[in-house]
């Protein structure tokens, strides 16, 4: 452990960590308005399943990862045709208390069912240990990995979002509903798929952060500050935004921890304030 | 929204009465649970204190612990040096949290729906990680405790049984909701009314928006204030929590439950969240808070109005095709979800 390299290192993986989990949340407040203070849940219920399939089904790593990311998305479109759409029209007010409620109805039904304390996943070999990197630094292996999965994640999400045709009906809607069912866009089930999508982004976050973060059924309150300022402080709705706003708040919070340990908390709330104060839509502000 | 209809005035008049003379009684009706009874009190001035905010100038906040907080630790550390009396350091705690909500408000007032509740989040979290690191001060985590309170009046002093604390909250907590009728009948009342329906409009005619919601920011900071020190002198401690985000939440909770844009609301929804928490704690006190979760979906879900909105609603019904005279019947508007 030496120093600046090593801290933008951990702070940028932090950052991946936190993009994968809140860019759903941002994609789907910017498409419905949905506050979902909840989203941490998918997260943790992402996180939960690969436990549950490497510890208890012998299920690889490299391949509970994408079934937890599939689980999550099966529980993010059932919960979105049976619970989040009724909030669409509702005030931000009922759609912070619902979703806290869920936060809480999950904590409780987590700890019921895995009890209160950390759960632990197995890494296969190879990602265990260290890799020695040019210049003479040594980084964790499953840092590395998370990073390379982090970048291809989100590569793959703007490519998604810029070059696709489903991306393009989500830009539509976004910018103008009406108009996009108009042009026959099934709004509705895109709704549903992005929040889908959004939620499977999660549970692949929560699933990939466990060696990093710890899971605990708290895990949604946890990190709930923190996938707000990565959605405030980006902008609802822009995946780029997301993505600068999460990897600033990695760096930061990580710098802020190895260099002032004593103000660390400090450093990242008065930062939100600034950025909000200056630019209330966040730093990339929809066109 | 749809407008609920109002009761009767007479009828009004005689369930306030109902009301307060059911909260004066209390402590005759159950006197084991005068502890209890004070935090109801506690809660309900906290509730009121935030039903400004949302009920009245439309500015919603997930950090409102925050002046309660300040209210709390004001009140503890002026007890613990030196400044005993009651009323003096109950006003000057409120004051010192309305000041701090006068400095916050800047900052809260320009921004809307989301980046409102990041900022009030995190002007709270800020304010949080401070008490919690700022230890000499603020006793961190284990918070402030081991202090007295000189008599009420010089007269009333602060029993083991809590007689005293009960009256005291009850008192301070009916003159906020006073205060709160007040400002809500006055002609600043108004314009925060307007503010919230139509605020180009009220720019329009001439009104001072910002000043305005900085005003009311400011003294639901004072009420919010008043709640903490309140709760800091009748349990002679304050705990780190008083500032925390479950602290936000739970007032919160109370309002809904209650029902906002209505006093009563507030003092309801504080009744029925303390029965429920204490039932719920005794009940299951590992999973309470998963109760509590179900409670606030089914509120959203069922009644979004709260307990007062289903009153009305209901006692619309029962009066039938009678309507309070010169008011419109209360039907919903085409288009307008009925409650």
């Amino acid at each position: 452990m030496s120093g600046l390299p090593i801290v933008l290192f951990d702070g940028v993986v932090y950052g991946m960590l936190l993009f994968l989990m809140s860019v759903g949340l941002s994609v789907t407040l910017g498409l419905m308005g949905v506050v979902n203070l909840a989203h941490g849940s998918f997260a943790a219920m992402g996180g939960f399943a690969s436990v549950v399939l490497t510890s208890r089904f012998g299920v690889p790593f490299l391949l509970a990862l994408p079934v937890a990311a599939a689980v999550t998305a099966l529980a993010g479109a059932v919960l979105e045709r049976t619970l989040f759409r009724r909030l669409y029209r509702r005030s931000a007010l009922d759609q912070v208390l619902f979703t806290v409620g869920m936060i809480y109805v999950w904590i409780a039904l987590g700890t019921f069912v895995w009890g209160a304390g950390q759960q632990a996943v197995q890494l296969p070999v190879f990602l265990q240990g260290q890799v020695e990197l040019p210049g003479g630094y040594a980084v964790g292996r499953y840092r590395a990995f998370l990073l390379l999965v982090g970048a291809a994640v989100a590569l793959a999400i703007f490519l998604g979002i810029e070059r696709t045709r489903f991306g393009a009906r989500v830009r539509a809607a976004q910018g103008d509903r009406d108009m996009a069912s108009g042009i026959g866009i099934r709004v509705d089930r895109l709704f549903a798929a992005t929040f889908a999508l959004g939620a499977a982004l999660a549970g692949l976050g929560g699933a990939l952060s466990i060696p990093v973060l710890g899971l605990d059924p708290t895990f949604p309150l946890k990190y709930l500050v923190f996938f707000l300022i990565v959605v405030c402080v980006g902008g609802p709705g822009t995946v780029l935004g997301s993505l600068v706003a999460a990897l600033a708040i990695g760096i930061i919070d990580v710098a802020g921890k190895y260099y002032a340990p004593e103000i660390g908390g400090f450093v990242i709330y008065a930062l939100v304030l600034l950025i909000l104060f200056w630019r209330p839509n966040g730093i990339v502000a929809r066109a | 929204m749809t407008k609920t209809p109002a009761f009767p005035r007479r009828a009004a008049i005689g369930l306030e009465v109902l009301l307060w003379a059911s909260f004066a009684l209390a402590p005759l009706l159950a006197p084991d649970h005068l502890l209890l009874l004070s935090q109801v009190a506690v809660l309900a001035l906290f509730a009121i204190s935030l039903d400004i905010l949302i009920g009245h100038a439309g500015i919603t906040s997930l950090g409102h612990a925050a002046f309660f907080g300040i209210g709390a630790y004001g009140a503890s550390l002026l007890a613990l040096n030196g400044w005993e009396e009651p009323l003096s350091g109950l006003f000057l705690s409120a004051l010192a949290a309305g000041l701090a909500g006068l400095a916050m408000a800047p900052l809260v007032v320009r921004v809307h729906g989301l980046a409102q509740l990041m900022v009030t989040l995190a002007l709270a979290l800020l304010l949080h990680e401070g008490a919690s690191r700022w230890r000499a001060v603020t006793g961190g985590d284990d918070g402030l405790a081991g202090f007295m309170i000189a008599p009420v009046f010089g007269v009333f002093e602060f029993d083991l049984f809590g007689v005293t604390a009960y009256g005291y909250a009850l008192a301070v907590t009916a003159a906020g909701f006073l205060l709160a009728r007040l400002i809500a009948a006055s002609p600043f009342g108004f314009a925060l009314a307007g503010l919230r329906q139509n605020p180009q409009r009220m720019a329009a005619i001439g009104t001072a928006g910002r000043a305005r919601l900085t005003q009311a920011y400011a003294i639901s900071a004072f009420l919010a204030g008043l709640a903490g020190a309140l709760l800091a002198q009748t349990a002679q401690s304050v705990a780190l929590e008083s500032l925390s985000l479950q602290r936000s939440a739970e007032v919160l909770v109370i309002l809904i439950l209650g029902g906002v844009g209505s006093r009563y609301g507030a003092l309801i929804g504080a009744v029925v969240y303390v029965a429920m928490r204490d039932w719920l704690a005794a009940m299951s006190p590992q999973y309470w808070m998963g109760w509590l979760g179900l409670v606030m979906i089914l509120v959203v879900l069922l009644a979004p109005k709260g307990i007062v909105g289903i009153t009305r609603a209901l006692a619309a019904r029962l009066a039938g095709p009678r309507r309070p005279r010169g008011e419109a019947p209360a039907r919903a508007r085409p288009g307008e979800r009925a409650a």
